[in-house]
């Protein structure tokens, strides 16, 4: 697993399914869930339309 | 590269709350939403638009009970060998720590996985190795896989588990407090989901929000509420949707199932809390270090013990004093020379203040 930063280390996978390239969360050596690259990327995008939406609710 | 760090969206987040004029209380109970907090001054810069938050039971080391302390301390003095997460080690028992054990020559492991532990296990067939097992529905899991990797008879686990939800109710239901909405941890929900949160709206009519761990998020999180109490609603929404499935990780649940059963149990400053514990099944009663050594842990059967003299910890993670309102904050109690939990772990309240110097 590479943590980015020059941080390498084994991580177990027995919690999720997931395949070489994915995204992960790792808790205590393990990984627990794997990450929505795309839902990620359209977090900021999602914060930006419901604020708008707020603006038209007054 | 992906960033949850714009200062303009924190900028509108924080105008829309001002708008909204509101003197709510929020609680949290996660030590990571904590650190967020504080390191980035969203704590003040709430306060001043009328959102005060305070994290809650959320630092599984913290809520671990003197009791089970006293337990591990008591097979690391009969020479077994003791494995568990830094923070754990540091924290005092009505005896000692074991940190003070292993400078007294017993054998204290300090690891970052269960699976060091279990691997540490393999490799030394002569020792009996136990780990305590700390933590939330988060680390549970870990827990639970390596049982079910069919571990040599030398290895053991203490199981400390606890559950997020049943915490949650005892607060409520306690009614010390006057919450508003309480701010969910993220990642003790990518393992259950949204669902077990929902009676809790339900019964008490109160809005939850599942949130990550960037400024961003815990901004997003406290408008969301805001904005449910705006609207009488009472829901359970999700912002950390990058990590957090309706139905968490199916997987994990089924692993925990397998091998945990829930058990009343107490937390440090709560009494006993209906179905807030995690107990090894039976079948896996070999690896349970309280059937394998019962004979051994006896002597503390019946023992109950009380928080050190002055020490308010109970009342912190019950969210009923700020960590400053203590008076051994920062002077009796010091992360060098900590007197209750709460400023021994990295995920404590108090020890969060006092590295950022909230003096």
């Amino acid at each position: 697993m590479d943590y980015g930063s020059g941080t390498k280390r084994k991580a177990n996978v027995s919690l999720v399914q997931v395949k070489v390239g994915d995204y992960v969360l790792v808790h205590a050596g393990f990984a627990i869930q794997v990450l929505d690259e795309k839902e990620a990327q359209e977090t900021l995008a999602l914060f930006k339309e419901m604020l708008s939406l707020q603006e038209e609710d007054r | 590269m992906f960033s949850l760090r714009d200062k303009q969206l924190a900028d509108d987040i924080v105008l829309q709350i001002t708008k909204a004029k509101v003197h709510l209380r929020f609680m949290h109970v996660c030590g990571t939403h904590q650190d967020t907090l504080v390191k980035h001054g969203l704590d003040a810069l709430l306060q001043n638009c009328g959102v005060e938050i305070g994290q809650g039971p959320g630092c599984p080391v913290c809520v671990t009970t003197t009791k089970e302390i006293e337990e591990i301390l008591l097979l690391a003095k009969q020479g077994k060998t003791i494995a568990t997460f830094g923070d754990m080690t540091r924290v005092p028992g009505a005896s000692s720590s074991l940190q003070q054990m292993r400078a007294e020559g017993c054998d204290i492991r300090t690891v970052y996985s269960i699976e060091d532990a279990l691997n540490f296990a393999e490799n030394h067939e002569d020792k009996e190795v136990v780990f305590m097992a700390v933590g939330f529905e988060t680390t549970a899991p870990t827990t639970a896989s390596v049982l079910l990797q069919d571990p040599p008879s030398n290895f053991s686990v203490l199981c400390c588990h606890r559950l997020i939800p049943p915490a949650l109710h005892a607060i409520l239901q306690m009614g010390e407090l006057k919450i508003d909405g309480f701010i969910e941890p993220g990642h003790v929900s990518t393992i259950i989901g949204v669902k077990p949160y929902e009676s809790l709206s339900k019964q008490y009519h109160i809005p939850q929000v599942i949130a990550g761990f960037e400024p961003l998020d815990l901004l997003m999180a406290v408008w969301m509420l805001v904005r449910q109490i705006q609207q009488g609603k009472a829901e359970v929404e999700n912002e950390y949707v990058r990590a957090v499935k309706p139905a968490g990780n199916r997987k994990a649940q089924q692993i925990l199932e397998q091998v945990f059963e829930p058990v009343d149990v107490k937390w440090r400053g709560f009494p006993v809390i209906p179905r807030s514990g995690l107990r090894v099944r039976r079948k896996f009663d070999s690896y349970d270090a309280r059937k394998k050594y019962e004979d051994a842990l006896e002597p503390l059967a019946h023992e109950e013990f009380t928080e050190p003299v002055g020490c308010l910890c109970g009342e912190v993670l019950r969210g009923l004093i700020s960590s400053q309102q203590c008076p051994l904050f920062g002077h009796a109690c010091t992360p060098e020379n900590p007197v209750g939990p709460c400023m021994v772990s990295s995920e404590g309240n108090c020890h969060i203040l006092y590295r950022y110097m909230k003096k």
